[in-house]
């Protein structure tokens, strides 16, 4: 059992909030995203906030060590869009591996630096795997329902890609996250459990499903439930949610999954629901008093911040989680060696 | 083995198999080697018929549906592809799990790519090794599935009780001590064979299942037992009772024994108790082999059976409904095997064809907007609708195009894209189609479009609207920059904004006031259509844009007027900030007559005139103000048909005397106390008691000298020294309702179960507005000069209030509990509260009388916790139990 699985059972881990606010604050500019090495780039790059490591990787690790600061356990690598399927709308598939490579050593390296400063506290590194921009079980053209414009297998293999470079970086954890379709997420977990047994390695895997709107399902229409029952054919550190609601919004679906599962559960809302101008507006104190109930009613194990979140909204949720038992896990988890 | 490790499969919904669940029943007809129909679709590629057979499936109760493409004509891995990935985009269809059945591993497998939701694999078995049958185990773990393993190994299949568990021991022991499957996720199939075939070997065919059955769910912990139990009956082909009958003992058996799982066709089954005695004997001595010669008797006895046709129940009572509510149904539903013939009537009636466009089909997809925007329908529905609205269409074009008299130009060119940045568009295709369906030309530009290309192509293809769509917070700023380019450019067409981060205030403060011409906010497809004709055609361009102009204009300007945060004031502040009325030049009027009356068996045709019918359209999601609503372009032809049928149910109830109608009223002495309870004096078996009404205050700052209303303040205070009065009430026209509705249901007639309560409720209203007005000129007497006409009762311009616990004013509905106290309205006329403190019967109105001409109607709005807290004291109650009550009002 690896130190995050015990530290699971024992406390509250928080994990950090979002990457792309605090990155909003820097005003990056076009030249500033392409740096020295993409000057030439054919298209635009500015927005591929993957890319900032390579290009602007002080910012990043400056990002991390704030929320590790503000008392985060784990962040998350910035990879979200880290696949060839996502990298595609800049060309840039063939920088995949060294994106989340170098995504992962940043983070691991603050990780690292912020653990001899403090050795109670061990930090840890999840590597991001968000959902890609093209859905497995819907179609994009609603006159041919039928039609998929990306394959299980396809996703299998950027999916495969992108762990090995984060395993590789040195990441703690993998993390599946802002599921919208589940059958994406069924192709990372594929290559996981793959790649797991052909590195030999044992590494926890946490899943992040994402509840869209007020109909309670995901976007593929699943409800919380059959979203958990989906996934949970793998050995998971944790389930739960994250992005598109606000935390109040969220504890009906975290109940849900936290009566039917004996894994660890997570919640990383949004700050809020966006206001008229898109924006997050509710602040930390706001979003640690709902959070509350999410402690109170012992729904969690794992706690953060999605869209709209900073370290102060992270300083105050782990303010308040310190207070509190985790959920409590029925068994121990076992992951499974192969 | 105390732990219970429930079966677990999904579809877009849970589907979880307990040991105690009842027996779970698998759909078989999608498969073509068990139905001939189901196999010419697929090999006709018939693939809209063949999802009906699936629906139709589901609706009948199937809970998995099993899918087999296994024949030698067909491209089964395509087929299987194909067809699963049109099932998922059908919710009605996908919420339940999926069995995936071929013998081939390859369909199997492509099969279990397209998925999202735990499927079952039928099946895999030992026939070919164990090497083959670990690899395939460990894929479908890894896909997350849960398996049937047949009783088949190496040898052959099992055909004995002994092979049975002797297979499945062996099978079970590999894929949990090797594989690692979840022993949960293992389903066994022992093989179902037919029995009374005539040969010996066969007479325990089915006992042997059964024994077999039992051992396993004995020996073998978590997993379950399925099969297919046609093949029972098989040697009675041809005599459906004695195969119903064999079906229903079979199962009953079986289920009690253990298995838990099986693929029936339900319409081949009858119900276990209602066999004949005769027949049952015979079958059971069949199927449990209790007797040598157990067929030939039953042989004999089958020829004595007489065969009855049963019928397939599928819900088609909506095919009686009216027009309207068809297509309406067919859109909703996303159901389109009638939508044709239903086209063609409403063509046929109507004026012009383009006319069943823009009136049927648009009031059903207007629905569909509704129930999507409320959360009731999720996307793949919406998308759904949208397909059978074009099937529609596309029926219809052919009429409109032929028709001379409408010269029928494509409506108009729209071009559509996703702004720059954003990949965003399912929303925006939607739109797109749906905008289609009514005979707009769509241009789209797709997703990440730069701001140039679109004004490029905007004018390059001389667009009449552009539609632009985001989903991420930068697009909000792209809008923006294009309305303005737009602007700078000299556009002059309407420019739609849309997605979901998009908002009515964002486009009225920032894109808006970028643009002179026309910018509309439409965040849903279904109203899409409206908007977009209403800003093209020429008779109501100007006037739209204006009405728009005008619309984000004062929005705007309420927009600046609030202040960032709300901020509220507290209690205490807000009390002194109270509404003021001058107690000694004020109008008190002492009631003509104090204490309690009680009205039984009121005429109902006295109410009549007082029907207010503009909320009944609403009821009925036709939105106006009658009586112009009967006129209304859009839904007048709907909302005259519907306004007859009520009128014919109207009169029904009057001459019938269906309905009953109750009132009970008190007007008493009266003061407010200590701000905001008002006391009120009343007497009861003749003892002089006092009762408390708690009354809520607003909380929200005002501007300027605006005061914070709470209904105390149209009483006059004790301190005051000056007496006034209250009155409450409840009125009923309920009584009678339920009775009458459950009639109609029983005839099918939801229509008319729909329109009972409708018009119950109609009345209700209509008989308190009658009782305030006897009581406001006669029983208080304070406005016994007033004539007001109906329409002006309806504007409430008469002087004093009835506010209802539970509405805007006093959003709690605990003191309804203080006014049946009072009235003891329960006793009275039997009108009682739910537990959540709603009127049984529904259709019934309670309230207070104030008569104080300043006394207004007002809306608490949001209200602080100090109050919250402060309310509980007073009322002597726990702060949760307040705090549960006032929630919706309670400022977050």
């Amino acid at each position: 059992m690896s130190k995050i699985e015990e530290l699971l059972s024992q406390k509250i881990l928080i994990l950090d909030g979002a990457m792309g606010t605090m990155l909003q604050e820097y005003k990056f500019s076009e030249e500033d995203f392409r740096g020295k090495r993409f000057t030439d780039w054919p298209v635009s790059l500015k927005g591929n906030n993957d890319l900032l490591s390579i290009t602007q990787p002080e910012a990043i690790a400056t990002i991390h060590r704030k929320y590790f600061d503000a008392g985060a356990d784990i962040v998350e690598t910035n990879t979200f869009s880290g696949t060839t399927i996502a990298m595609g709308d800049y060309q840039m598939e063939e920088l995949v591996y060294e994106l989340n490579y170098e995504s992962a050593r940043i983070a691991k390296k603050a990780a690292e630096e912020v653990t001899a400063e403090n050795p109670q506290k061990p930090r840890f590194v999840v590597g991001a795997m968000g959902p890609t921009n093209k859905t497995a079980s819907m179609s994009p053209d609603v006159n041919d329902p039928g039609f998929r414009a990306i394959s299980f297998e396809e996703l299998k293999v950027a999916y495969k890609q992108q762990a090995k470079a984060l395993i590789d970086g040195g990441v703690d954890v993998l993390l599946v996250e802002t599921v919208f379709d589940t059958l994406n997420a069924k192709a990372a977990l594929f290559a996981i459990d793959e790649l797991k047994e052909e590195l030999n390695v044992d590494i926890p895997v946490m899943v992040s499903g994402t509840i869209t709107d007020a109909s309670g399902r995901t976007l593929s229409g699943q409800t919380a439930e059959a979203f958990l029952i989906s996934i949970s054919h793998i050995p998971l550190l944790s389930i739960g949610f994250n992005c598109a609601l606000g935390a109040k919004q969220l504890t009906p679906h975290l109940e849900a999954v936290a009566r039917n599962t004996e894994f660890g559960v997570s919640a990383y809302p949004n700050a809020g629901l966006p206001n008229a101008f898109g924006e997050y507006d509710q602040d930390a104190q706001e979003m640690s008093n709902q959070i509350r109930e999410y402690l109170e009613k012992g729904l969690v194990n794992i706690l953060g911040g999605c869209c709209g979140t900073t370290p102060s909204h992270i300083k105050a949720i782990a303010e308040i989680a310190k207070d509190y038992q985790p959920r409590k896990l029925k068994r121990t988890l076992q992951t499974q060696s192969i | 083995m105390s732990e219970i490790r429930p079966l677990k499969l999904s579809g877009l919904e849970p589907l979880v198999i307990f040991p105690e669940s009842n027996f779970i029943n698998v759909g078989e007809r999608t498969n073509v080697a068990g139905s001939r129909k189901f196999l010419r679709l697929i090999k006709e590629e018939k693939y809209d018929e063949a999802l009906e057979v699936a629906r139709e499936q589901v609706e009948n109760g199937a809970q998995i549906i099993d899918v087999n493409m296994d024949d030698g004509l067909i491209e089964g891995k395509e087929a299987m592809v194909k067809f699963l990935n049109l099932v998922v985009a059908e919710p009605d269809i996908s919420r339940v799990p999926i069995m995936i059945d071929s013998s081939k591993w390859e369909i199997i497998e492509a099969g279990l790519q397209v998925v999202q939701g735990k499927c079952v694999v039928n099946s895999i078995s030992l026939k070919e090794g164990e090497e083959e049958f670990i690899s395939h185990a460990n894929k479908i773990r890894r896909y997350g599935a849960a398996v049937i393993v047949m009783a088949f190994d190496e040898v052959g299949q099992a055909d004995n009780y002994e092979r049975r568990i002797e297979i499945a021991k062996r099978s079970y022991d590999i894929l949990v001590n090797k594989v690692k499957f979840p022993p949960e996720d293992i389903i066994f199939d022992l093989n179902i064979f037919p029995v009374g075939t005539g040969m010996d070997e066969h007479k325990r065919n089915a006992i042997d299942f059964i024994e077999g059955a039992r051992w396993v769910k004995q020996n073998l912990p978590h997993c379950s037992v399925s099969g297919g139990v046609s093949n029972v009956s098989f040697s009675f082909r041809g005599n459906n009772p004695v195969r119903e009958a064999m079906h229903s003992v079979f199962l009953y058996h079986a289920i009690k024994a253990g298995m838990n799982i099986g693929i029936v066709n339900p319409s081949m089954l009858e119900v276990y108790d209602e066999i004949p005695k005769d027949l049952l004997e015979h079958v059971e001595d069949v199927i449990l082999d209790r007797r040598d010669d157990a067929t030939e008797r039953l042989l004999d006895f089958a020829e004595n059976v007489v065969g009855r046709k049963k019928e397939n129940k599928i819900d088609l009572s909506w095919r009686e409904k009216p027009l309207q509510d068809r297509i309406t149904h067919a859109l909703v539903k996303g159901v389109d095997a009638y939508i044709l013939e239903d086209i063609e009537q409403a063509r046929i009636e109507a004026e012009k064809p383009l006319d069943v466009i823009e009136g049927p089909l648009m009031i059903g997809m207007n629905v569909v907007g509704d129930l999507f925007g409320s959360g009731k329908m999720f996307l793949p529905q919406v998308v759904k609708s949208a397909r059978v609205m074009k099937k529609a269409v596309a029926h219809l074009l052919p009429y409109i195009e032929a028709d001379k008299s409408n010269k029928r130009q494509s409506a108009g060119r729209i071009l559509m894209a996703t702004v720059k940045g954003d990949v965003h568009d399912i929303g925006k295709n939607i739109v797109s189609v749906v905008l289609g369906c009514n005979n707009y030309e769509i241009i789209d530009l797709g997703v990440m479009v730069p701001p140039e290309k679109i004004i490029e192509t905007a004018k390059k293809e001389n667009v009449d609207v552009i539609g632009l769509s985001g989903l991420i917070t930068p697009s909000l700023d792209e809008m923006v920059f294009l309305a303005k380019e737009m602007e700078r450019q000299d556009f002059s067409v309407p420019l739609l904004i849309g997605g979901a981060t998009t908002s009515k205030a964002h486009t009225a403060v920032k894109i808006d006031p970028q643009y002179k011409h026309a910018v509309a906010h439409v965040n849903d497809a279904s109203r899409a259509v409206t908007v977009v004709g209403d800003l093209l055609k020429d008779s109501t361009r100007e006037k739209y844009k204006n009405d728009l102009k005008v619309q984000y204009d004062e929005f705007r300007k309420n927009f600046s007027k609030r202040s960032k945060v709300k901020s509220f004031l507290s209690i205490q502040e807000a009390r002194e900030n109270k509404f003021q009325i001058d107690w000694d030049k004020t109008q008190i009027t002492k009631p003509a007559k104090l204490g309690i009356q009680v009205i039984e068996d009121f005429d109902l045709h006295k109410l009549v005139d007082y029907i207010d019918w503009s909320p009944f359209f609403r009821s009925w999601d036709l939105h106006g103000r009658y009586p112009d609503i009967l006129k209304d372009e859009i839904v007048g032809e709907q909302a005259q048909s519907l306004f007859d049928d009520a009128q014919v149910l109207l009169q029904r109830i009057l001459d019938e005397k269906l309905l009953k109608a109750k009132a009970i009223f008190g007007l008493f002495e009266a003061n407010t106390v200590n701000h905001d309870d008002i006391e009120v004096k009343f007497k009861q078996d003749s003892v002089e008691k006092t009762a408390i009404f708690r009354t809520l205050r607003q909380q929200l700052k005002k501007h300027g000298d605006q005061p914070n209303f709470a209904l105390a303040d149209f009483i006059s205070p004790k301190e005051s020294g000056i007496n006034d009065y209250i009155g409450c009430f409840c009125v009923t026209t309920g009584f009678g309702t339920q009775e009458l509705a459950a009639k109609f249901e029983k005839d099918h007639d939801d229509y008319n179960s729909i329109m009972i309560k409708a018009l119950a409720d109609r009345l209700a209203e209509a008989f308190a507005e009658y009782l305030h007005k006897e009581v406001r000129t006669q029983h208080w007497g304070y406005a016994s000069d007033e004539s007001l006409s109906n329409e002006e009762l309806i504007k409430e311009v008469y002087k004093g209030i009835r506010p209802a616990p539970g509405y805007p004013a006093c959003p709690d509905h605990l003191e309804k509990i203080t006014i049946w106290e009072i009235l003891q309205v329960k006793e009275k006329i039997g009108v009682e509260l739910t537990e959540s403190l709603a009127m049984w019967p529904a259709a019934s109105v309670s309230g207070y009388y104030f008569a104080n001409p300043e006394a207004r109607y007002f809306g608490l709005g949001k209200i602080k916790e100090d109050q919250v807290r402060d309310f509980a004291n007073r009322k002597g109650i726990e702060y949760k139990k307040a705090e549960k009550w006032l929630n919706p009002n309670i400022a977050d």
